[in-house]
């Protein structure tokens, strides 16, 4: 697993739950509480060990635990450039949505080995879509059902996510947009230097 | 675009040599979905199986949300964007279709998307295969740029790693013997409370030291303490710390220890390795140690101060009974 995948989960936990709290995770995982090399690649029982860890400690569910760090990675500051390349998706969350399935090449436009899920998007209903999310880490699904849930609140829409499970090597998830346009939202403009937002 | 313009210009009217120049990637499909125009681009990603006279749909995969198969369909999805998958496999497009001004067929644009990078490297493309407006080009100048100074980054990153490990292994190592310094007991006795793992706390004073020093100087002294420090190591166990602390003085933390009667023969075996000559020059330098041993298991729950502190004990209590001894704190 990438580097900036366990940074990630590294930044969840400590920005979440305090510092003491990674460290344990960390030393439970049998790893360093230094923090993860975004530029190496781990194996992928690196990433798994820390889930579960995390998952211990708090004594919560692994998908809600999961479901949170999707939320996290579009509304917590320390990881606002996350935010601003999803808003590149689209002008509002239904165009977001139908570019859903370029989020994994466009990500490794950037960086080329980055697990990002691979995102298939069907149409059920005019409002109602289905998203397949195929990944190697085992509930990847409630992340991106965390992110969109997190997304549709930035771009001010109302809509209902629904995890259905998983079917042929894929988990499902069901997207009804009640009402695209149904709150201001956060503002966002695409022209802002990709710098102010770094940390 | 408002009606009246529309009215004053029906159509361009544009040859198929001008549409090559401003947009090599186009396609032009009949009402029937039958291909019949494709951008000079377009046409070079077909090199053994010309576009003209195809069936859009037999060339190309479309999806916008679901899959398109018909021409029904894909009118439904004018000016949307939409995905073109080939069906002999390779990176997909990404296009916009609108219909023509005249007769019911549809003039479409097509670009790599995030595939420009594989499709300039598998068909051998230049830049005078893009439109002068197209930001082709520049996309690959980011990538490969981003790509070499990421490169860049990954090796100082590498270097700056080791550098660090060396710098933190150097901070924690005494330099004479090779052994960890206080600094080192502090992280491993932290490391050990933290897993709440049993150990033995061992401490060693010099028993002579001084004495040889003093008679043979500073070297014969830092080459007593070198050969001390390997007597230690060939006492221990892989997983023991052996740490000096200062001039003399050694402390050793010994996870899960044996039983008491297996830790007081180490003990001796310790002080029966110090007792050996040491042969320095033309010099013979005799020397001993005491110690004091404390278990953690005795402290309940573990408290570090109470526990150094009895290992202190044990160990004066060795030196009041004539040294060359070892006591276990009780």
């Amino acid at each position: 697993m990438h580097g900036l995948v366990n940074r990630a989960v590294q930044c969840f936990l400590r920005d979440t739950f305090g510092p003491d709290l990674w460290q344990a995770v960390a030393r439970d995982a049998g790893f360093g509480g230094d923090g993860f090399d975004t530029m190496a690649t781990y194996p992928q029982a690196v990433t798994d060990g820390l889930i579960d860890a995390a998952t211990r400690h708090l004594n919560r569910p692994r998908d809600a635990l999961l479901e949170d760090m999707g939320t996290y990675l579009v509304s917590h500051q320390t990881v606002e450039p996350v935010r601003r390349l999803l808003r590149f998706g689209g002008a509002d969350f239904m165009d977001f949505l139908l570019s859903i399935e370029d989020l994994q090449g466009r990500s490794r436009l950037a960086v080329p080995d980055i697990d990002v899920p691979l995102l298939t998007l069907d149409e059920e209903s005019p409002d109602v879509y289905l998203l397949s999310c195929r990944s190697p880490v085992a509930g990847a699904g409630h992340v991106i059902m965390g992110l969109l849930r997190a997304m549709a609140d930035d771009y001010g829409a109302l809509v209902l996510l629904d995890h259905q499970g998983k079917r042929d090597g894929a988990e499902w998830l069901r997207v009804h947009v009640l009402e695209a346009r149904f709150a201001a939202g956060r503002r966002f403009d695409l022209g802002r230097s990709a710098m102010a937002g770094a940390t | 675009m408002d009606g009246s313009s529309e009215m004053q210009m029906p159509m361009y009217g544009l040859q198929a040599s001008v549409l090559d120049r401003l947009m090599p990637l186009y396609l032009a499909v009949s009402a029937e979905g039958t291909i019949t125009g494709a951008g000079v681009t377009l046409a070079k990603l077909f090199p053994h199986a010309p576009l003209i006279g195809r069936s859009l749909f037999d060339v190309f995969a479309l999806r916008r949300i679901g899959a398109i198969t018909t021409m029904a369909g894909l009118r439904t999805r004018m000016a949307q964007p939409l995905s073109l998958a080939r069906h002999d496999g390779g990176a997909s497009l990404r296009g916009i279709a609108l219909p023509m001004a005249t007769g019911n067929g549809l003039l479409m644009n097509l670009s790599f998307g995030i595939g420009v990078v594989d499709a300039v490297r598998d068909f051998a493309l230049t830049d005078a295969d893009f439109a002068p407006t197209d930001l082709a080009i520049e996309l690959l100048y980011v990538v490969e740029a981003k790509s070499a100074v990421m490169g860049e980054l990954a090796r100082l990153n590498l270097g700056l790693k080791g550098a660090k490990s060396v710098a933190e292994a150097r901070a924690l190592t005494d330099t004479l013997t090779g052994l960890g310094n206080r600094r080192a007991l502090d992280e491993a006795l932290v490391r050990i409370l933290d897993l709440g793992r049993p150990f033995a706390l061992l401490h060693l004073d010099l028993d002579f030291f001084k004495a040889v020093n003093d008679t043979h100087g500073h070297a014969a002294g830092d080459h007593v303490l070198a050969t001390v420090a390997d007597v230690l190591r060939t006492a221990t166990r892989e997983g023991d710390i052996v740490t000096r602390v200062g001039g003399d003085e050694f402390v050793l933390v010994l996870p899960n220890p044996p039983a008491d009667q297996t830790l007081m023969r180490i003990a001796t075996r310790i002080i029966t390795g110090l007792e050996v000559p040491i042969a320095f020059e033309d010099k013979s330098c005799r020397i001993s140690g005491s110690i004091g041993i404390a278990l953690s298991s005795a402290f309940q729950p573990v408290d570090l101060d109470r526990m150094q502190a009895a290992t202190d004990a044990a160990l004066y209590a060795s030196k009041r009974a004539g040294r060359g001894r070892a006591t276990l704190a009780t």
